[in-house]
């Protein structure tokens, strides 16, 4: 049992978070040239030939950095594809698509993939928002959603909990600064102990973001289930830290300039897209009690 | 990463359930708490599973932390009886191992591996409960200078009524104020002037007791460290307390889940409770992979990861509502006592009122997040 990550891959994780601190809006093409897209994909079919594993880090950072490109749907599809291709990819689940209005191409639940077209719709997470497929014809793919699906989920828990980490890091940051009553509003364990909890539930939830994307990477046959438990644990987590953060920041949280309300945002997103935590958690009730 | 076991991992595992399942007897599950503990721990040791992480030098198998882990979880798995000696094992034993004389390591280390010597734990007072430096039990130096008077009271000892020996936090310095001036002993729990009263605590029985000292005598021979340095001692232990914790928490909450589960398949389950059990599943594989996590951390380098310092905070909580969602299950006769013949409601009943200790032994949970707002995340001190 070895649950830790390589050097390369802590490495990999530095890389991330200085680029997508600096470049939070970095386009799909800067992405390609770093070699983010296709990282799981073998190295016959042009990816990066590493594992999941390793492509589930960079949705950590991806998260963490709120970028707001398509870039995990277009990660998550492209080990679907015969040959990695330069498309900007998303996919289409409860009859809704993420980043319709930049990407090329659109992976359907039928497993056709149609060209990008249709109705952008006002999202409340303006950094990702939604759109709604035009009719149009498709070209049949082979193979199985499934799997794209749970990476899709995977990717999403993953996400979640680099959201959940920037979330507690504003909180921990803020509260050690701002003084009231001429003490540090961190002292006062009524602001302290939430922060805790969001450490806790963290941590929590990384240990099983990590777990889905190691059972995703070996195929497992308790894939499905970790992606749903993971998926629900880490949605949760990420919009509780969000609300806490907000609430120890006091006024300041609230307001439109200061960033938390972003990440609050893409929390619920990551929360609603795919079914909210209820729903994951019916796929693991069903799995143990029926 | 790698989640499975190691092929050596696997071979340890498969061997001591095997094992388990060759000398865990009925006799030995059903039996009364001492008699069969007594027996199921000397069984343990013959077999080389008592003091698995401690160096080979002093009797251990100086196994990797890896394997203690397993060890813990094969336990719960099988339901096997606490060893009878775990605050020998897991406290005092590597306490002395790290600041006790030679004479010490001799008198009492095989001792404590062969269950021969069962020891308790000297730390709270009525008084000191959190707050472990406003102990006030008093160590007074005899004018001879070869042995300490002990005078005062200590709480929520467990293994008291059977102990052999207490490793005891005291104030030998009556001027001194908290950390400073405290000594730490091993107290020989036969000595004229030990009484031992049960504690009775809300589940009925007695798990834990009081222990008074009046004018013991405590030969200087057995102070632990320094004279005015039982502080940083007892940081040892309590460190050790907390070491590999959280896999024997982990397993414990495991056959609890399952427990939960065939209940719930058995009574039938709203959509509400089914949503509560996968919340307590999920929960338990976030908590056993965290665990994993900071074991990993503590292989490679010594230091356990910070993230493993939730464990113990995550566990007492769901542990509270898993037991809680038992009695909901069970419905209206869930307030029956098993004298009614009821076996399943006395069963939840007891882990329910005894799960209400759980967020306040070993460290309370506002401790713990002071700990974790403190250590972890580095907010400013709130004392």
């Amino acid at each position: 049992m070895e649950f830790a990550f390589s050097q390369e891959q802590e490495e990999l994780r530095r890389e991330a978070r200085s680029f997508l601190e600096a470049n939070p809006e970095a386009p799909l093409s800067d992405l390609r040239e770093l070699g983010w897209l296709g990282v799981s994909v073998p190295e016959e079919r042009g990816g990066g030939g590493l594992s999941f594993v390793d492509e589930a880090i960079l949705f950590e950072e991806a998260g963490r950095g709120l970028h707001s490109g398509p870039f995990l749907t277009t990660a998550v599809v492209l080990p679907a594809l015969p040959q990695v291709d330069d498309q900007a990819w998303s996919v289409e689940l409860d009859g809704l698509v993420p980043h319709l209005d930049t990407v090329d191409m659109v992976l359907r639940e039928d497993m056709t993939a149609v060209p990008a077209g249709g109705e952008t719709l006002e999202t409340m997470d303006e950094t990702r928002p939604l759109g709604r497929l035009s009719a149009g014809d498709g070209e049949s793919m082979d193979g199985d959603f499934e799997p794209v699906r749970l990476r899709l989920l995977a990717a999403l828990a993953l996400e979640a909990v680099g959201v959940a980490q920037k979330a507690l890091e504003l909180g921990v940051e803020y509260v050690s600064q701002r003084e009231q009553f001429g003490k540090k509003i961190g002292t006062y364990q009524a602001v302290s102990h939430p922060l805790a909890d969001t450490y806790v539930e963290t941590e929590l939830a990384r240990s099983l973001a990590f777990w889905a994307a190691w059972c995703v990477a070996e195929e497992d046959e308790q894939a499905a289930v970790a992606v749903a438990a993971a998926k629900a644990q880490a949605a949760e987590t990420a919009v509780a830290a969000c609300e806490r953060s907000i609430q120890v920041h006091g006024g300041i949280g609230f307001t439109w300039e200061h960033v938390l309300h972003r990440y609050y945002k893409r929390a619920q997103w990551i929360d609603a897209f795919g079914g909210h935590a209820a729903r994951q958690r019916e796929v693991v009730a069903a799995h143990l009690l029926d | 990463m790698d989640l499975r076991d190691t092929p050596e991992e696997a071979a340890f595992r498969a061997e001591l359930r095997a094992w388990v399942e060759a000398n865990l007897t009925d006799e030995i599950r059903r039996g009364r708490f001492e008699e069969a503990g007594r027996d199921w721990s000397r069984k343990l040791h013959e077999a080389g599973y008592a003091g698995l992480t401690w160096p080979r030098e002093y009797g251990g198998a100086s196994a990797p932390y890896s394997h203690q882990a397993i060890f813990l979880e094969e336990m719960a798995r099988a339901e096997a009886p606490p060893h009878l000696g775990v605050i020998g094992l897991g406290m005092a034993g590597p306490t002395i191992i790290a600041h006790g004389t030679d004479a010490q390591k001799q008198k009492h280390l095989e001792k404590i591996l062969s269950t021969e010597e069962i020891w308790c734990q000297g730390f709270s007072e009525p008084g000191a409960g959190s707050d472990l430096s406003a102990v006030r039990t008093s160590a007074r130096l005899s004018l001879e200078g070869d042995h300490f008077v002990v005078d005062g009271q200590k709480v929520w000892s467990s293994f008291a009524h059977i102990a052999d020996w207490c490793i005891l936090v005291t104030r030998s310095d009556p001027d001194s104020d908290r950390h400073a001036g405290l000594t730490y002993l091993l107290v020989d729990m036969h000595a004229p002037g030990v009484d031992v009263r049960p504690l009775r605590q809300i589940t009925g029985e007695a798990e834990f007791n009081e222990i008074f000292f009046t004018d013991v005598q405590v030969p200087v021979e057995n102070v632990v460290g320094e004279v005015g340095g039982g502080w940083q001692v007892a940081m040892t232990t309590l460190l050790h307390e907390r070491g590999t914790l959280g896999f024997a928490l982990t397993a414990g909450l495991e056959s609890q889940i399952r427990k939960l589960i065939a209940l719930a398949k058995e009574k039938g389950a709203t959509p509400v409770q089914r949503d509560a059990i996968a919340r307590e599943w999920i929960g338990l594989q976030a908590v056993r992979y965290t665990n994993y996590r900071s074991l990993t951390t503590l292989m490679k380098t010594g230091i356990p990861g910070p993230e493993g310092s939730g464990a113990k905070l995550w566990w007492s909580e769901a542990n509270q509502r898993v037991t809680k969602l038992a009695l909901e299950l069970l419905g209206p006769e869930a307030q029956l006592l098993s004298s009614n013949g009821n076996r399943q409601p006395g069963y939840w009943q007891h882990q329910q009122l005894r799960s209400r200790g759980n967020t306040i032994e070993a460290g309370t949970s506002e401790i713990l997040r002071n700990i974790i707002a403190e250590r972890v995340l580095g907010l400013p001190r709130s004392r």
